[in-house]
């Protein structure tokens, strides 16, 4: 008789899911599953709404990363309404997005991942958590709590609600910065732009060196990745062209109103997820670990992976110093936390640049709009992905149509493929220890969906 | 004294327990006397035992019970009553558990409607059926907490200000009783007003609303609902801002979308809102989308399949 095991909820992950395995006679690995449990139903429910509303609407899509939709909504109804937001709008747009994800890749890293490597994948569930952290190392503890505090606070005080947005609006902005906050946010990012070199830093010395065999194998597949790029080729988490990179390193790059014309959705009876993949491949989709179909990834380890560089300093030092050690494209899961952190740097790096042009405390912030029939695909990199929300409007300005590809999507069907992969090689004559589950959760918790 | 906390989400997107974590350093404190038996997006505590071998699904048992999200699938339904068997007191935290909150706008169409545009969107591959292995089945509406189970105390916010939850939880380690607002966002916003505004039309929000200066104070900005905004702070529940108590949408000057549900606990946001704007002359047909009153607080049967069919006018 086949035994099935449940791994329900799936936990130290900012959604809902579990994961089904099942075993043979002997007690091997047969087959497993990620089950993605939620429906909410966004892409219905918007429909008829005032689409300036949108934007404050669907940032409940995710409490870890409203500012994402929110964003990618205001491009969407600023397109479906012609109009082009000023540009100190624009720029307070960015700036918002690329504080909330140094936020949110601290956030991850200590809070959702670090437990694992700091604390260990066999330890006592009941440690193996942030408060077993706090007990282990009440120091960097209290300076992670610290730092995290101070970036989400930033975004809280300038913006006035950051769960969820509400500053962002079609055309810009809703209020200026006063050359005081300019100051005073500059100061703090400074702050955490070192706490962010520490932290890379305090990784390759400390917590990755001791896992390099984990990284060679917990959750490995080989897949293509997705991500956004600037005109130079430039990784940029805001605004550009989307990049459809194959296994090989070949890519295409186009622009993101085209998506429909490259990625698919693809439908499995087990999972109210929908499963993102590359249409344009022409190979269909297929969740087969040897020879996936279809698949790519998204997320940090995509981003950097077709990326020609960083666009600025220190995260492209950190960016070659990574890929003389795993190339391009690098393909082992673990190295999302890698990646993510390089990604820290940049953000940092990046709000520090938009915070030092002038035009960021220009008041000039909002472009007034008119509701008009029109259609608009607006895209941000969001943490965990390329985000789009795809709006079309009436004469009024009301919505009759919405298609939304979320950036954990992307990963649903990669995450499967890593989970089938780390429970083939972890589990052996049914032994199934709590350790073993950890491990083939450590290889989802990898693409923080 | 030390008090056993467990915590779950629903239908939900996250931004509650992220509030909990935004409670900083003081989050730290909360540790010190509460110890924290489960919460899905922390603490690896699992419903069917630490080896996933368990046949039923069991959540440990605790002194309060933090529960964030409506209920909308069986899955969730099923938790919830097992919550609220294994915790002395329940908590319905944030808008979407007391009130539905923005997945609750669902409620305007039925499980079938929603799944046939989710399932059939110009991206995806039309299925031959929806998904059914191994997941969840959908409930016909999606429900407030309290109209499954028994709810103590009612913290509403979208999300819920960290100091409303640390308030919170720090009465309860120390056994005080908490102290609830009947407040609308109107009694704690400091725009002026003048009385009735000048305008008949409600106007949609496409440009910014009129004040003199970037660094005006907000004491100086007339009231938005005054400049003809649709603003609901007359018929939202206060305390968006915290301890500092300003509504946090109006400091941005953006108006009150009503997200922390009505002012009292059984209110209706849509009636309370169109009678605010009828006793003040404007024409109830300017509004674009009735349903969207009722953005936040769609739950209790106040939004259903038919209501989207009903024009404005």
């Amino acid at each position: 008789m086949t035994q099935a095991i449940t791994i329900q909820p799936i936990t130290r992950i900012e959604g809902h899911a579990s994961i089904k395995i099942w075993l043979d006679d002997a007690g091997n690995y047969q087959d497993a599953r990620v089950n993605y449990m939620s429906l909410r139903g966004f892409e219905k429910f918007v429909e008829g709404k005032p689409a300036e509303e949108l934007p404050d609407i669907v940032c409940r899509i995710c409490g870890i990363c409203p500012w994402m939709h929110h964003l990618a909504s205001n491009k969407a109804v600023d397109r479906c309404f012609g109009v082009t937001p000023t540009p100190a709008g624009h720029k307070l747009r960015e700036l918002m997005q690329t504080i909330a994800h140094a936020e949110d890749k601290l956030l991850h890293f200590y809070f959702l991942a670090a437990p694992d490597f700091v604390i260990g994948p066999d330890a006592d569930y009941a440690v193996r958590n942030v408060v077993g952290i706090a007990k282990a190392n009440p120091e960097l503890a209290t300076q992670v709590v610290k730092m995290r505090y101070l970036v989400k606070m930033i975004l809280d005080k300038f913006s006035r609600k950051t769960i969820h947005p509400i500053a962002g609006v079609p055309g810009g902005f809703s209020k200026p910065m006063l050359e005081e906050e300019r100051q005073d946010i500059l100061g703090k990012m400074r702050q955490v732009l070192d706490f962010a070199l520490f932290t890379i830093d305090f990784a390759k010395k400390n917590v990755f060196p001791k896992y390099l065999d984990a990284i060679k194998t917990l959750g490995v597949i080989t897949t293509g990745f997705i991500g956004t790029v600037d005109e130079n080729g430039a990784h940029n988490l805001y605004d550009g062209r989307i990049r459809l990179m194959k296994a090989d390193g070949s890519y295409v790059d186009f622009d993101v109103q085209n998506y429909a014309d490259y990625l698919g959705e693809h439908v499995e009876p087990w999972s109210y997820g929908k499963f993102p993949y590359a249409r344009t491949w022409n190979e269909g989709f297929a969740l087969d670990v040897d020879h996936p179909k279809g698949i790519y990834r998204a997320n940090t380890l995509a981003r950097i992976n077709v990326a020609d560089r960083m666009a600025t300093p220190r995260a492209q030092a950190e960016l070659e110093e990574f890929r003389s050690l795993f190339g391009r494209p690098a393909q082992a899961t673990l190295l999302y936390h890698y990646a993510r952190l390089i990604e820290e740097v940049y953000a940092c790096e990046r709000a520090i640049e938009i915070l030092e042009d002038p035009e960021i405390t220009d008041p000039n912030v909002r472009a007034k709009v008119e509701p008009q029939a029109g259609r608009g695909v607006g895209c941000v990199e969001a943490p965990r992905g390329t985000l789009i929300h795809d709006y079309s409007t009436d004469a009024n300005g009301l919505i009759t149509r919405a298609n939304l590809i979320v950036g954990t999507t992307h990963n649903l069907g990669p995450i499967n493929l890593s989970v089938k992969q780390a429970a083939r090689a972890l589990i052996h004559d049914g032994q199934v220890t709590e350790g073993i589950l950890n491990r083939i959760e450590m290889a989802v918790r990898a693409y923080d969906p | 004294m030390s008090v056993r906390v467990s915590s779950e989400w629903l239908n939900s997107c996250s931004g509650c327990e992220i509030s909990i974590i935004d409670m900083g350093e003081r989050l730290l404190d909360v540790l010190q006397v509460a110890d924290i038996v489960h919460i899905p997006a922390l603490v690896d505590s699992k419903y069917f035992g630490p080896l996933g071998d368990g046949k039923h699904l069991t959540l440990p048992e605790a002194d309060v019970g933090l529960i964030s999200g409506g209920i909308r699938n069986e899955e969730h339904l099923e938790v919830a009553l097992e919550m609220r068997k294994k915790c002395n007191l329940i908590i319905a935290l944030g808008t979407c558990a007391t009130h539905g909150g923005i997945p609750a706008l669902a409620n305007s169409w039925t499980p079938g409607e929603m799944m046939e545009r989710v399932f059939t969107t110009e991206t995806t591959d039309q299925p031959a059926a929806y998904p059914a292995e191994g997941v969840p089945p959908l409930l016909e509406s999606c429900y407030a907490v309290d109209e499954k189970i028994k709810v103590d105390i009612y913290l509403p916010g979208c999300p819920p200000h960290p100091d409303q939850v640390f308030n919170a939880l720090i009465a309860l380690v120390q056994g005080k009783p908490l102290s609830v607002s009947n407040k609308s966002v109107c009694d704690t916003c400091p725009t002026v007003r003048k009385g009735k505004g000048e305008l008949k039309q409600v106007r949609r929000f496409l440009q910014a609303p009129h004040y003199q200066a970037p660094d005006e104070p907000l004491d100086q900005m007339r009231c938005l609902l005054e400049q003809g905004l649709l603003c609901m702070g007359p018929v939202t529940h206060a305390g968006c801002g915290g301890d500092a108590v300003t509504p946090r949408c109006i400091s941005a000057r953006v108006p009150c979308r009503g997200c922390s549900g009505p002012v009292r606990h059984e209110g209706n946001q849509l009636l309370d809102m169109l009678n605010a704007l009828a006793s003040n002359g404007i024409d109830l047909k300017s509004i674009p989308n009735r349903p969207l009153l009722l953005r936040f607080s769609g739950a209790h049967s106040l939004l259903k399949p038919a209501i989207h069919e009903r024009r404005s006018s």
